[in-house]
């Protein structure tokens, strides 16, 4: 049985990876196959003609990936320590404020008018990383674990003179490294997988991510071109536009690095979701 | 909103100290605690202006909304937008196809997850498990725009390979993209796919917490692997199924179960699919980016959010019945 699930879950890639690699005239006279009947890597080359789209979107994406989910990380385990120590007056008040936007939101439009009308961050590379700053789940999550921490290291720390900032990068931030990866993780996958973000405020195509990148070039081929010139060229070398083939090859390197980080990505996985995801 | 409410009785009884708005003891809790304070500040900043503001924002269902006069300057027009939302067929519709999708799609995951949890637990073979493990888990990961390419690759009409298999069979090519009917089956089984996995492993981890006391004892009494099943494994885990399904049920509406990319990338905002495709979320989506109706757009938004609290407050009373200990608040 798990046999024949596990190839549901990898036949699709497999297709996809195949088109990619198959020449494009094969492609139209005898379909879609799981092996290539004619090898060709022109949907690759295609890609990457001289055509400077497909590299600035990675270049976007990964900026966007790393530094928003060091951000993130940063801003929501500073909040969730300050909510999970007891001496803090108002902790209780303020997770309820988190947890409440867990419950209710304004809904889309108001959201979408502030960010353009009141904030102006249409078309800006700030709004990717702003967008999936804070999480009130990750908060959630964060302060249970800091929560278990025992009292009595960071009390020690504290009479022997360190202050709290010092206390929380020296002592906390080590020690959680755990609840740290998870969320790095789970973070830095929604960054490198969002696609929502631009296809509601990116219009500028010197901005595209390679999820919107992918996304755009689904209605039109046209979005790999930044380079007529090298584009038409290969164009007229197999008489017809590489389209199928470009478009299953960029889908293959938009899921490249995720394959490529992927036995990394399963061990922090699996180990963090016994953290704190049944009991969040 | 929670500091007032508690604060004016407590000022009311002359019990001062305990009023949170109390301007000394706020001030006292600022200076002697500041680092906590400064931590918290970039979060609290962040959910204010991001979550609450639009919150706020909400007002303008009820506003003809003018881009020039801003949210605060156009008029109120009261339940216009909703009207014209609730008496057109898409009302209907997306309110159906939303619970619809969301209830068989969390009937199924919960079910094929914890079965597929058991099983693998019983594989034996920590090798294979661990396969199994990593190829289930392999779709959470793409993204639905990915999805939407490897559905296309199975299902395109002249060169997918399900119609091509199916021509080799000597069956006629399905025109997969111009018929809603299928797509009640596709949707679920695109969702379940990428998200069973992830359910699965999370239900392999709650059953790695039941004692092996238990299995112990029921092997030296001749357990079957089924037995065991039965009567340790399902019973144990029915607390945390439970717990489960009762907290996805307040999330059906708002955002449905937390990823509606699906609706929106794998029938490629095809208007023939819509009678079965499209959910609010959808609708939401489409009014606001494509059609540009921020009138419509808000109103449904806010129809979605206040349906959604009302669904949440209800699963966490049934919780509360269930296991006081489980509910959310």
């Amino acid at each position: 049985m798990f046999i024949v699930y596990s190839a549901m879950c990898l036949i699709p890639v497999l297709l996809v990876l195949s088109i990619s690699l198959t020449n494009e005239k094969s492609l139209l006279t005898d379909g879609y196959h799981l092996i290539p009947k004619e090898f060709s890597l022109i949907g690759y080359q295609y890609a990457f003609s001289g055509t400077t789209s497909i590299l600035n979107a990675y270049k976007i994406t990964i900026f966007v990936t790393v530094v928003g989910s060091i951000l993130h990380l940063l801003v929501t385990s500073m909040m969730s320590y300050a909510i999970s120590r007891n001496e803090v007056r108002y902790r209780n008040q303020v997770a309820f404020l988190v947890f409440f936007t867990i419950l209710f939101n304004g809904g889309l439009a108001p959201y979408y008018i502030l960010v353009t009308k009141y904030l102006h961050l249409k078309d800006s590379l700030l709004i990717l990383i702003i967008a999936l700053l804070v999480s009130p789940v990750h908060v959630l999550i964060m302060r249970n674990f800091f929560k278990a921490l025992p009292d009595s290291i960071i009390e020690s720390a504290r009479i022997d003179g360190s202050g709290e900032f010092m206390t929380y990068f020296r002592i906390v931030l080590p020690l959680s490294t755990p609840v740290l990866a998870t969320i790095g993780l789970f973070i830095s996958i929604a960054y490198w997988n969002d696609w929502f973000t631009s296809a509601l405020f990116i219009e500028n195509n010197k901005l595209y991510t390679l999820q919107y990148l992918l996304q755009s070039l689904m209605t039109n081929i046209q979005y790999l071109m930044s380079n007529e010139q090298a584009s038409k060229a290969i164009e007229k070398s197999i008489g017809m536009l590489p389209g199928e083939s470009a478009r299953m090859a960029a889908t293959m390197l938009s899921i490249g690095p995720i394959i490529l980080m992927y036995p990394v990505l399963q061990r922090y996985f699996v180990k963090g979701l016994t953290l704190g995801a049944v009991k969040a | 909103m929670k500091n007032n409410m508690s604060a004016i009785p407590a000022a009311q009884k002359g019990i001062k100290r305990t009023g949170l708005l109390n301007r000394g003891i706020f001030l006292q809790e600022m200076v002697k605690r500041w680092p906590f304070y400064l931590m918290l500040l970039p979060g609290l900043l962040y959910i204010f202006i991001f979550n609450y503001l639009p919150m706020f924002g909400a007002v303008i269902a009820f506003k003809d909304y003018n881009p020039v006069k801003g949210v605060w300057g156009s008029e109120w027009i009261g339940f216009k937008n909703f009207e014209f939302f609730f008496k057109s067929d898409a009302a209907w519709r997306v309110s159906f196809n939303t619970i619809f999708y969301n209830l068989v799609i969390l009937v199924l995951m919960t079910a094929i997850s914890v079965l597929f949890a058991i099983l693998l637990q019983e594989t034996g073979s920590k090798i294979r498990t661990g396969i199994y493990k990593s190829v289930m888990l392999l779709p959470f990961f793409l993204s639905w725009v990915v999805g939407e390419y490897l559905v296309y690759a199975l299902l395109n009409p002249d060169q997918g390979l399900v119609n091509g298999i199916r021509t080799s069979f000597g069956l006629d090519p399905i025109n997969w993209y111009s018929e809603p009917v299928y797509w009640r089956f596709i949707m679920p089984l695109a969702y379940l796919l990428k998200q069973v996995g992830y359910t699965s492993v999370i239900y392999v981890a709650a059953i790695t917490g039941i004692s092996s006391d238990y299995y112990e004892a029921a092997e030296i009494d001749g357990a079957s692997k089924w037995q065991k099943a039965k009567y340790i494994t399902i019973p144990l885990l029915m607390p945390v199924v439970f717990i489960m399904l009762l907290l996805s049920l307040g999330k059906i509406f708002n955002g449905g179960l937390g990823d509606w990319g699906a609706f929106y990338n794998l029938p490629r905002e095809s208007g023939i699919l819509f009678s079965t495709t499209d959910v609010i979320d959808t609708y939401v989506f489409r009014s606001l980016r494509t059609v540009n109706d921020i009138g419509m757009s808000s109103a449904v938004g806010l129809y979605q959010a206040v349906v959604g609290l009302i669904l949440v407050l209800i699963s966490n009373y049934l919780v509360k019945k269930y296991d006081s200990d489980s509910s959310l608040f």
